[in-house]
């Protein structure tokens, strides 16, 4: 076999390699013990997937949906990886996330994890981007679940490795929560199984609009909202998170925060669009009617809750509960641009928060600490790093040029669309929220002197600093230029909505 | 209520119901363990449940054998067993970890040292 043979072979089996690499690198991460070899095994995947998954990308835009056979056997008998517009764009946010917080994690985890437990980190790591990857790209409805748990599992051990006790019990709080979730979407997959008698779910869609609705299909509807609602961190279903978010180590923070929610809302979005279909879930069933008032709630509660923590950590744990609210009011307005609203919001919340949580590694590492007194004079102290934190927590308040702004735009174009004025009001108004939480540490940071006592802080390190600054300028490039972002999410919102693109 | 098979749904919601208010009920964290198997045993139940045809044999291919039960949602639940093993040793672990930290599993008492520890 020559050179290019194998090439094509092996790029045809692209989609099986993204779950199964880093699914025995994992093993093999365990295996080699040493500290930097795990993690320089890791860098090579993560950023060999990030690879992958821009390839099939590509390929989408350029010949339509991937469908591969795995095992050869054919769907609906045998499990199928489909990748259509949708999930390449959560894959290639999902990836990118894991390359690099990867890349910025060597000095944080030397100071928040033993080093002999290196290598178990990164294999635990390699898992939860294994399972998250699975759970986006197949096409089978059981898969799901089992992916969830792959990926579900290996976070919980991923947040107990924080440095307090607290990280046990919110760990395992998490697990408890996280486990009912996990529980509910496998029941709602049995009852949509009854009904089609199909796991596959391109054929779930087909035979679930030939029965149309009855109450197996709503209770199995109320079910996956539920349990996807738990993983998502859907108000008021989202207790677990603020704890698990805050007790982390740094890292396992900015990686969970910015994917392992995504892939809840985009599990929700496959649900309801590719399976139930948008005119039952919203016609027959209503489920507009009890998203929109929570994910209105969230964003009220999690950003006003977020104002009084002391901190900063905390805080932008509550600011997520708030963001996720954005991503599923996107969703309940039930229109291309509501949903276009959403999975931009998606992309563009991956990539502020993970640099907002990689900006409060870099402050745990040079001060020891991220109350907000710890921030006093670091401004001056360290100015790249508080750069970074003011031009994301910009985009965290929806300021034109940033991130932020594209994606409220197309919430308030999508609620007005509807008719919901007040909807587009609240989102308005909310945004003034986060503006106070925000401008909270950067006050300490700048016009507050740090006291007498307080140690030398120096900048952080570069290894550090380029990571948090690739995410800083992404949120503004992707803030002005909004063709990959946006185009993407537009076509994959008229592609679940049956609009011709 | 009963008539026509539906009893073995019965068994499944109660379970369910017994396993979430465990769940929610017990302060105890192994209690709340046990809470939580009992629900996703009910699920399990559920699964079984639902392939199973009345007289229905194993699925095979002889003279004899006219009704067969599906045996695909029986396969699934051998990974969901698997899963329901992995969480549970998971979650001991993580109890055993607490209790060495803490020196209790009761979540009222662990309350209280945490609300102490952050005064």
């Amino acid at each position: 076999m020559t050179g290019s043979d194998l090439l094509a072979r092996v790029s045809d089996d692209l989609p099986a390699l993204q779950i199964a690499v880093p699914l025995l690198s994992a093993a093999i991460c365990l295996l080699v013990r040493r500290a930097r070899a795990a993690w320089a095994i890791a860098m090579v995947v993560a950023w060999g997937s990030f690879a992958s998954a821009c390839v099939l990308l590509s390929r989408v835009l350029h010949s339509g949906t991937i469908s591969y056979a795995e095992g050869g056997w054919r769907a609906p008998w045998g499990i199928e990886l489909r990748i259509d517009l949708l999930n390449a764009l959560v894959l290639l946010v999902v990836t990118f996330i894991c390359a690099i917080v990867l890349t910025a994690s060597p000095r944080s985890l030397d100071q928040e994890i033993w080093r002999e437990h290196h290598h178990k980190f990164c294999a635990l790591y390699l898992l939860c981007m294994t399972g998250l990857a699975g759970m986006t790209i197949t096409g089978d409805a059981f898969n799901i679940f089992v992916f969830l748990e792959i990926s579900s599992l290996s976070s919980y051990a991923l947040i107990a490795q924080g440095t307090t006790r607290r990280a046990l019990t919110s760990s395992l709080q998490y697990l408890v929560m996280g486990t009912i979730g996990g529980t509910f979407i496998l029941l709602g997959i049995g009852m949509i199984y009854m009904v089609t008698g199909t796991l596959n779910i391109a054929d779930m869609a087909v035979q679930l609009a030939a029965v149309g609705p009855n109450r197996t299909v709503l209770v199995a509807l109320a079910c996956i909202g539920i349990g996807t609602g738990i993983k998502l961190a859907v108000f008021p279903l989202h207790i677990w998170l603020p704890n698990a978010y805050t007790y982390a180590p740094a890292i396992v923070t900015a990686f969970l925060a910015a994917t392992a929610t995504k892939v809840a809302y985009y599990v929700l979005v496959r649900f309801v669009f590719s399976i139930f279909g948008a005119s039952l879930a919203f016609g027959e069933l209503r489920l507009d009617a009890v998203l929109m008032p929570l994910a209105i709630a969230a964003m009220f509660v999690g950003s006003f809750v977020a104002i009084f923590q002391d901190d900063t950590k905390r805080m932008l744990a509550y600011s997520s509960v708030a963001q996720i609210g954005y991503m599923v009011l996107g969703l309940s307005l039930a229109s291309v641009t509501g949903l276009t609203g959403g999975l931009v919001h998606l992309f563009n919340h991956a990539i502020m928060k993970s640099g907002l949580f990689l900006v409060m590694a870099a402050v745990l590492l040079q001060v020891g600490s991220t109350r907000l007194e710890a921030f006093a004079g670091l401004g001056r102290r360290m100015p790249i790093t508080m750069a970074a934190f003011v031009v994301a927590g910009l985009s965290l308040i929806g300021v034109p040029l940033t991130v932020g702004f594209v994606s409220k735009w197309y919430l308030v174009m999508g609620a007005l669309e509807g008719g919901l004025w007040p909807v587009a009001v609240l989102i308005l108004l909310s945004s003034l929220l986060a503006l106070i939480y925000i401008w909270r540490v950067v006050e300490v940071a700048y016009f507050r002197q740090p006291p007498e006592d307080a140690p030398e802080v120096c900048e952080a390190p570069a290894s550090l600093l380029v990571p948090i600054w690739v995410l800083a300028g992404a949120t503004v490039f992707f803030g002005i230029f909004t063709s990959l972002s946006v185009g993407l999410a537009s076509a994959a919102a008229r592609m679940l909505f049956g609009v011709e693109l | 209520m009963f008539e026509g098979g539906l009893y073995p749904y019965w068994i499944v919601i109660f379970l369910m119901m017994t396993g979430l208010y465990v769940v929610i009920s017990r302060d105890n964290l192994v209690k709340k363990v046990i809470g939580l198997n009992i629900f996703q045993v009910s699920v399990i139940m559920f699964y079984v449940a639902m392939g199973k045809v009345r007289g229905g044999t194993a699925p095979i291919q002889a003279e004899g054998f006219t009704v067969y039960s599906n045996p695909l949602p029986h396969v699934l639940m051998l990974t969901a067993i698997v899963v329901g093993v992995a969480t549970t040793a998971l979650a001991l672990a993580l109890v055993v970890r607490i209790n060495e930290a803490y020196d209790t599993i009761e979540e009222d008492e662990l309350r209280e040292l945490e609300r102490e520890e952050e005064a």
